[in-house]
């Protein structure tokens, strides 16, 4: 069995997730090569073969371009797996090479399971286990499921690739990230406040029950697009990420972007009406009550 | 300018799942359905662009499932869509993304539509495969998990998210495909005069039968809750009893309230 892993490559650097996609791999018991858009003087470590493309010429985001340089080394390898990370690089590439090849594509699988990968639905709440009905396939995996073990090692043998086409997607450039007004890593103490916190006029409750904690507010993602908090408090893939002495989630559901941004926390309370909420499967406390009344309570009771 | 948004109905994702009677989906008894989160936003852009360029722009509106899915399409009416194509499917999540995606795609050859907007994902399956998949076989520009998009004469610019929080920007040339993540836009709430005007609207019927000549590539075999990892506490009772027992936890357990 074979597998392609396409590695990633954004503003200059190697991603490691790219270990990741390795320590997948080795769980598939797959032999492995590496597709890489990216530079020589930056390749993985690792003793196999890399078909690498100058990031120079083909850019870092071009799908239509990478997408052909790709199937340029498919049809090299002829691979049993094409795997890739379920990343923004990830989850819009693969689509696109699992339709041109007409593949099975399996997304963001959290584990192997007998013949087919297991993934998460219903917003993590269940699984599913998905079984491609084609020989082949292209699999995204979940960041962080299948940690690598110990340093990888070893220096690769490169093979280069060419492709002649013109891309119709045309990258202009990078936006960063909005400014950080606080910077969440220091805090002690975050409290977080999610969607189901009902409204925006509860979040000064919210402000109020990390303050007597002396510690600082977080937010979901949801409480950030409503506008109900600045986005420099988001916790979560697209936010920051933080490892609290204490973290606290009122009203947060428990999706898997933001634990990616917490569940690192040395202690972590949920507050959640829904005994339910995949929040519960890394809490240490699940509180099942309604969080307004409960946030008062528990503040009112640290004031005493 | 001729654009198509796909929505999908999905459940409240704070109801309790339970496996159907074949164990390869939920069961939907019980179930309370909206419109997929994602596809909101889809809804909104193409509503927004339309007040931007005026009568011009045409927006279908289009759904695959059970009857319940038309609930969904006339929201995207109210929400200002001008016309609803329903695809009936009872079994529509039996089908895999390649078959959903396959079947959009029929329906939208020779069509002729400039924009296509899709969620970037469905809150209950997650693949984020469908809108790219359309674009694939369409031959369509493509972008995915757009947080900002502006049109300008031919083309859009469309920021793409990425992790962090920063941001990729894009141009493409028309016909494109956006897929739409959270934050995008505000949704509007469709307003009573608009209901009322979106029951005039026409919602046509397709049947799935004609648009659908594929088989699926991948199968769900079975639907299940998560293994249960955590060794957490789970407290319930009145609130103020609820905050002591946590303070004497955290006091216990963690050096934070000293
Ligand atoms: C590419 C991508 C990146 C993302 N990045 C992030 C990110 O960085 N950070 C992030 O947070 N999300 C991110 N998301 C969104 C994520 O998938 C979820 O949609 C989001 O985290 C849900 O936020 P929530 O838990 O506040 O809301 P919901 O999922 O709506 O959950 C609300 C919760 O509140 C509970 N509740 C409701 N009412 C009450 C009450 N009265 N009392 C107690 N509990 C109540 C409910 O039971 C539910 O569990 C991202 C998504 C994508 C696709």
């Amino acid at each position: 069995m074979k597998a392609l892993l396409v590695c990633e490559y954004r503003e200059g650097k190697l991603l490691d997730t790219s270990y990741e996609l390795l320590a997948f791999a080795e769980r598939l018991g797959a032999d492995t090569a590496i597709v890489l858009v990216g530079d020589a003087a930056n390749v993985p470590r690792y003793s196999g073969k890399v078909h690498l493309a100058h990031v120079a010429i083909y850019g870092e985001y071009n799908p239509d371009l990478h997408k052909e340089l790709i199937l340029a080394a498919v049809d090299r390898e002829n691979p049993d797996y094409i795997i890739f990370q379920h990343s923004s690089y990830g989850w819009d590439l693969a689509p696109r090479l699992a339709a041109k090849l007409r593949l099975a594509q399996v997304s963001e699988v959290v584990a192997i399971a007998g013949d087919g990968f297991e993934v998460g639905c219903c917003n993590a709440k269940m699984r599913r286990t998905v079984k491609p009905s084609t020989a082949k396939a292209v699999i995204t995996i979940q960041t962080g499921a299948f940690t690598p073990q110990g340093e990888p090692q070893g220096s690769p043998t490169v093979e280069m690739l060419d492709v002649a086409a013109a891309g119709k997607v045309e990258f202009i450039g990078y936006e960063p990230a909005e400014e950080k007004d606080i910077d969440l890593g220091k805090a002690e103490v975050i409290v977080s406040a999610g969607r189901g916190i009902g409204k925006k006029d509860n979040v000064p409750i919210i402000a109020a029950l990390a303050k007597a904690f002396g510690g600082e507010l977080g937010a979901s993602r949801p409480v950030v697009d409503a506008g109900w908090v600045e986005h420099s408090h988001q916790v979560g893939t697209t936010g920051q990420t933080v490892s609290p002495k204490l973290y606290v989630a009122c009203g947060i559901s428990g999706a898997i972007q933001h634990l990616a941004g917490m569940k690192k926390s040395d202690f972590i309370v949920a507050v959640n009406k829904d005994k339910d909420a995949p929040i519960g499967e890394v809490a240490d406390v699940l509180i099942v009550a309604d969080v307004m009344p409960f946030a008062q309570a528990l503040t009112a009771r640290l004031h005493k | 300018m001729k654009i198509l948004v796909c929505i999908k109905q999905v459940p409240d994702m704070e109801s309790r799942f339970k496996p159907d009677s074949q164990g390869t989906w939920f069961s939907e008894a019980d179930l309370a359905f909206r419109m997929n989160e994602y596809d909101e936003y889809a809804v909104e852009q193409a509503v927004g662009l339309k007040e931007l360029l005026g009568d011009s722009a045409d927006i279908t509106v289009l759904s695959i499932g059970p009857d319940r899915v038309v609930e969904a399409i006339k929201k995207a009416l109210a929400m200002g869509c001008d016309r609803g194509v329903h695809i009936p499917d009872a079994a529509v999540h039996g089908k895999d993304p390649w078959q959903v995606a396959s079947a959009i795609t029929a329906f939208s050859q020779g069509k002729g539509f400039d924009l296509i907007f899709t969620g970037m994902q469905s809150q209950d399956r997650g693949s984020a495969q469908v809108g790219i998949t359309v674009a694939e076989l369409l031959g369509y520009a493509c972008a995915s998990t757009v947080v900002g998009f502006e049109y300008l004469e031919g083309s859009v610019v469309v920021r793409r998210e990425l992790e962090g929080g920063g941001k990729a920007v894009v141009r493409m040339p028309l016909p494109a495909l956006v897929t739409c993540q959270l934050g995008l836009n505000v949704p509007r709430y469709p307003t009573l005069p608009n209901i009322m005007k979106a029951k005039k609207k026409e919602i046509s019927t397709v049947s799935l039968g004609e648009l659908l000549k594929e088989g699926p590539l991948a199968e769900t075999t079975s639907f299940y809750p998560p293994a249960k990892s955590g060794g957490g506490i789970i407290l319930e009772g009145d609130v103020a009893e609820l905050a002591d027992r946590l303070i004497g936890i955290l006091k216990e357990k963690t050096t934070v309230m000293r």
